[in-house]
C-alpha cells in the first residue's frame, strides 16, 4: 500500500431527497475516529454536487447512502458523471436499504461494495484501509 | 405513599437480600457489571417502597382522565374505545395506495396513516429534476388534487379519521384533504384526523426540509388557527418524538426535546395569532416511539402524558382540562427492525406494540417485518395489523386501565426519565428556547453522540441484536418483497401534465399571485392554499411561492 503520509480522505454524502442520515452520520464518525479525513456533505445532495464536492475535495472514496428505494438512479449517475469527468481512481462504495438483486447491478456499474443494514462499523472500517490508498 | 415504620422494615428487608445476594454472588457473579436500559440508563437489581416515597399518588399518580394524567387521558381508556389501528401506508401511484388502504380497512384497520413520496414530502412535482428516481419509491406520489381524489376514492372521509405525514407542504396536503371533503359534499366539522406539520422535529431529526425555521414555524402556527376556527376536530400538529428517536436519541432525548418542540409552538401560537391557549392546545396530539426497552417505554409514555399536563396547567396557564390531555399515536421502533432473520421483527414489533398498549397509546402502528428491506408487502402489513388485534383482543391488557403503576420499578423509572427530561428542558429554556437550541446544533449534536454510543454498543456486542451479533444464522429471505412498478413515475408525469392542460391556468396564475402577496404579509394562508389546490395548482407551484419568498433551508451536516 503506498504511503504518502497522507490520511485517506472519504466524502460521506446523501445523494436526493431521502432524509434518512443515522447511518450516514454514524459512519462519517466512524471514519474520523478511525483516522481518515472525513467530509460530509449534509442530506439532499444531487448526484452533480456530489461529484463536484469529491473533486474540489481531491477524496480517495465516496460513500453514498440512501434509503428511499432511489438508489439504482441516484447511484447510477453519481457514477456516470465521474465518468464523464474522467474520474478512474476515486472507489465509490454504497450503503442503504438496497434489495439483494440489486446488488449484483451496482457491481456491474462500478461501485466497489454495497453494505446492507447490520453491518459492523468495523468491518466498513476495515474494508477502507484494505483497499483504498491516498494518493500521492 | 408509605408510613417510616414500612419504609423501615423494607430497609431491615433489603440488608437481609443484600446479604443473600453477596453469598449468590459468590457461587456464581451476575452477568454483567452494569444492568442498563435501552437507553444506558442503570437500573438496579431491585426496586422497593423506598424508590418511590418520594411519590404521591394524588399528585404524581392519581386516576385515568384527570390531571396529571399520568395513568391515560381517557377515564374509561380501552374499556371505552380500543386505541385505533393505524397503519401507515402509501407506496407507488394514488390507485396503489388507494388499494391498500381499502386492503387494510377491510381487514379491520380502524384509521388511516398516509405515507408519501419523498418529492410531495419535500414539496417538489414529479416531474421536477429533483425527483428524478424518486417518484412513488418512499410513499404515494401526490401532485395536485386529481392524485388526492383518487387516493380517497371510495374513502368516507366522515367515517374514518386520517393521519397525514407530511410536514413543509403541510398546508397544501391538508389543504387538498379539505378540499376533497368539499367536493363531496362534506362539512368540515365532520372530518377529523391530523397532519403532522411539526417542522422543529425536521431540523432536528427527520430532515424533510424547505423553508428556514422561522417561516416554518409561521405556518405551521397559520394551520393551528385554521383548524381552531374551521376545522375544530382536527390535530393540527402531531409534535413528534417518534423521529427524534429513530434518528439515534435515547428515550430521555425523545421524550425532553418532543415536549420542548411542543412548548415552542403552544408559545408561538400564543404570541404570533394572539389566540387563547385553551382555544387550541385541545386539538395538539403526540407521537412517540416505542422501541425495544419494554418497562424503559412504558415509563416514558406515562411521564410524558404527566409533564405535558403540568407544562400545560402551570407553564401556560391552560384552564381547560382537555389543554392538560396529552393524546398520542405511536410507531413501533422502524430502526429496532433487522435485515438479517426478518421474521424475527414480528417478535420485536409485538412486545413494542404492548408496551404502546400498556403506556396507554390512542393510535398504533406496527411496523411491518419486511421494512428494513422495502415498504411492506399485504402479506407483511397484515401480519402487522394482526399483532395489533391479538394483542387488543387475546390476551388480557385491555381490561385493567395502567396495569403497571404501583410496581417500585415502573414508578421508580416514570420518576427517573421524567426528571432527566426536565433537565433537558430547563437546559433548552436557558439556551432560549428550542429554536435557538436547534440554531446551535444542540438536540442535533445529542443524538448524534447517542446514536453513535448505540451503534458502537452493538458493534462490542455490549448491546445484543439476535441475528445480527448473537445468533447468527444464514440469512433467511422473507416471502416476498414489494416491488415499485418501474412505470410509476412516467405515468404520474402523463397525468400532472394532462391536469396542467386542463385547468384553467390563468385562475391558477391569479391565485398563485394572491398567494404570494398574502405571503409577504402574517395574514393566514390557508384559504388561499385551498384556493389554489381546488383549481389544481400543483404542489410545487405552492411551495415554489414560498421558497422564492422565504428563500431554503440547508442541511448544516452535523455529524
Amino acid at each position: 500500500m503506498a504511503n504518502s503520509g497522507r490520511k485517506i480522505r472519504i466524502l460521506v454524502a446523501k445523494p436526493g431527497l431521502d432524509g434518512h442520515d443515522r447511518g450516514a452520520r454514524v459512519i462519517a464518525r466512524a471514519f474520523r475516529d478511525a483516522g481518515f479525513e472525513v467530509v460530509y456533505t449534509g442530506l439532499h445532495q444531487t448526484p452533480e454536487q456530489i461529484v463536484a464536492a469529491a473533486l474540489q475535495e481531491d477524496v480517495d472514496l465516496i460513500g453514498l447512502s440512501c434509503l428511499s428505494g432511489a438508489h439504482m438512479h441516484l447511484f447510477g449517475r453519481v457514477i456516470e458523471l465521474l465518468k464523464e469527468n474522467k474520474v478512474d481512481d476515486v472507489k465509490v462504495i454504497v450503503g442503504g436499504i438496497i434489495p439483494e438483486e440489486d446488488i449484483p447491478k451496482l457491481k456491474k456499474l462500478g461501485i466497489k461494495e454495497v453494505f446492507l443494514p447490520g453491518t459492523a462499523l468495523e468491518k466498513i472500517v476495515g474494508w477502507v484501509r484494505d483497499n483504498v490508498s491516498p494518493r500521492c | 405513599m408509605f408510613t417510616e415504620k414500612t419504609l423501615q422494615e423494607v430497609r431491615e428487608g433489603k440488608k437481609r437480600w443484600e446479604k443473600e445476594v453477596e453469598k449468590a454472588r459468590r457461587q456464581k457473579p451476575e452477568r454483567k457489571q452494569r444492568f442498563s436500559t435501552g437507553s444506558d440508563s442503570e437500573i438496579k437489581g431491585i426496586y422497593t417502597p423506598d424508590d418511590i416515597k418520594e411519590l404521591d399518588f394524588a399528585r404524581d399518580i392519581g386516576y385515568p382522565g384527570i390531571f396529571p394524567f399520568t395513568r391515560g387521558c381517557q377515564p374509561t381508556m380501552y374499556r371505552g374505545r380500543e386505541w385505533t389501528f393505524r397503519m401507515f401506508s402509501g407506496m407507488g401511484s394514488a390507485e396503489d395506495t388507494n388499494r391498500r388502504w381499502h386492503h387494510l380497512l377491510k381487514e379491520g384497520e380502524t384509521g388511516l396513516s398516509t405515507a408519501f413520496d419523498f418529492p410531495t414530502l419535500m414539496g417538489y412535482d414529479t416531474d421536477s429534476p429533483r425527483a428524478r428516481g424518486e417518484c412513488g419509491r418512499c410513499g404515494v406520489a401526490i401532485d395536485t388534487l386529481r392524485d388526492f381524489e383518487i387516493l380517497t376514492h371510495g374513502i368516507p372521509l366522515d367515517g374514518v379519521t386520517t393521519s397525514m405525514t407530511i410536514n413543509p407542504p403541510a398546508l397544501v396536503l391538508w389543504a387538498m384533504y379539505l378540499g376533497v371533503a368539499d367536493k363531496s359534499g362534506i362539512n368540515w366539522d365532520r372530518i377529523g384526523g391530523t397532519i403532522q406539520n411539526d417542522m422543529l422535529k425536521e431540523f432536528i431529526a427527520q430532515k424533510t426540509f424547505m423553508l428556514p425555521p422561522e417561516p416554518s414555524i409561521r405556518l405551521i402556527s397559520d394551520a393551528v388557527e385554521f383548524g381552531t376556527e374551521h376545522v375544530p376536530l382536527w390535530n393540527t400538529i402531531s409534535i413528534s418524538g417518534y423521529h427524534i428517536r429513530e434518528a439515534g436519541s435515547t428515550a430521555i432525548q425523545e421524550l425532553a426535546f418532543t415536549l420542548a418542540d411542543g412548548i415552542a409552538y403552544v408559545q408561538d401560537v400564543i404570541e404570533r395569532k394572539k389566540l387563547d391557549v385553551d382555544s387550541f392546545a385541545p386539538r395538539l396530539s403526540f407521537f412517540f416511539n416505542s422501541h425495544l426497552d419494554f418497562f424503559e417505554e412504558i415509563a416514558k409514555f406515562r411521564a410524558a402524558r404527566r409533564m405535558w399536563a403540568r407544562i400545560m396547567r402551570d407553564r401556560f396557564k391552560a384552564k381547560n382540562p382537555r389543554s392538560w390531555w396529552m393524546r398520542f399515536h405511536t410507531q413501533t421502533a422502524g430502526c429496532s427492525l433487522t435485515a438479517q432473520q426478518p421474521y424475527n421483527n414480528i417478535i420485536r414489533t409485538t412486545t413494542e406494540a404492548l408496551a404502546a398498549v400498556l403506556g396507554g397509546t390512542q393510535s398504533l402502528h406496527t411496523n411491518a417485518l419486511d421494512e428494513t428491506l422495502a415498504l411492506p408487502s399485504e402479506f407483511a402489513a397484515t401480519i402487522a395489523l394482526r399483532t395489533q388485534q391479538v394483542i387488543a383482543d387475546e390476551i388480557g391488557v385491555t381490561n385493567a386501565i395502567d396495569p403497571l403503576a404501583g410496581s417500585y420499578f415502573v414508578e421508580s423509572l416514570t420518576s427517573q426519565l421524567e426528571e432527566k427530561a426536565w433537565e433537558y428542558i430547563n437546559k433548552i429554556d436557558d439556551m432560549g428556547g428550542m429554536l435557538a437550541a436547534i440554531d446551535r446544533g444542540f438536540p442535533q449534536m445529542e443524538i448524534a453522540d447517542a446514536a453513535y454510543h448505540y451503534q458502537k454498543q452493538i458493534d462490542d456486542a455490549e448491546k445484543v441484536v439476535v441475528g445480527v451479533n448473537k445468533y447468527v444464522t444464514k440469512k433467511e429471505a422473507p416471502a416476498e418483497i414489494l416491488k415499485v412498478d418501474e412505470g410509476v413515475e412516467e405515468r404520474q408525469s402523463a397525468r400532472l401534465k394532462e391536469v396542467k392542460a386542463a385547468r384553467d391556468n390563468r385562475k391558477v396564475a391569479q391565485i398563485l399571485s394572491d398567494l404570494r402577496a398574502a405571503s409577504r404579509t402574517d395574514k393566514n394562508l390557508m384559504p388561499y392554499v385551498i384556493a389554489a389546490v381546488k383549481e389544481y395548482a400543483t404542489e410545487q407551484e405552492i411551495c415554489d411561492v414560498w421558497r422564492d419568498i422565504f428563500g431554503v433551508y440547508r442541511d448544516p451536516g452535523y455529524y
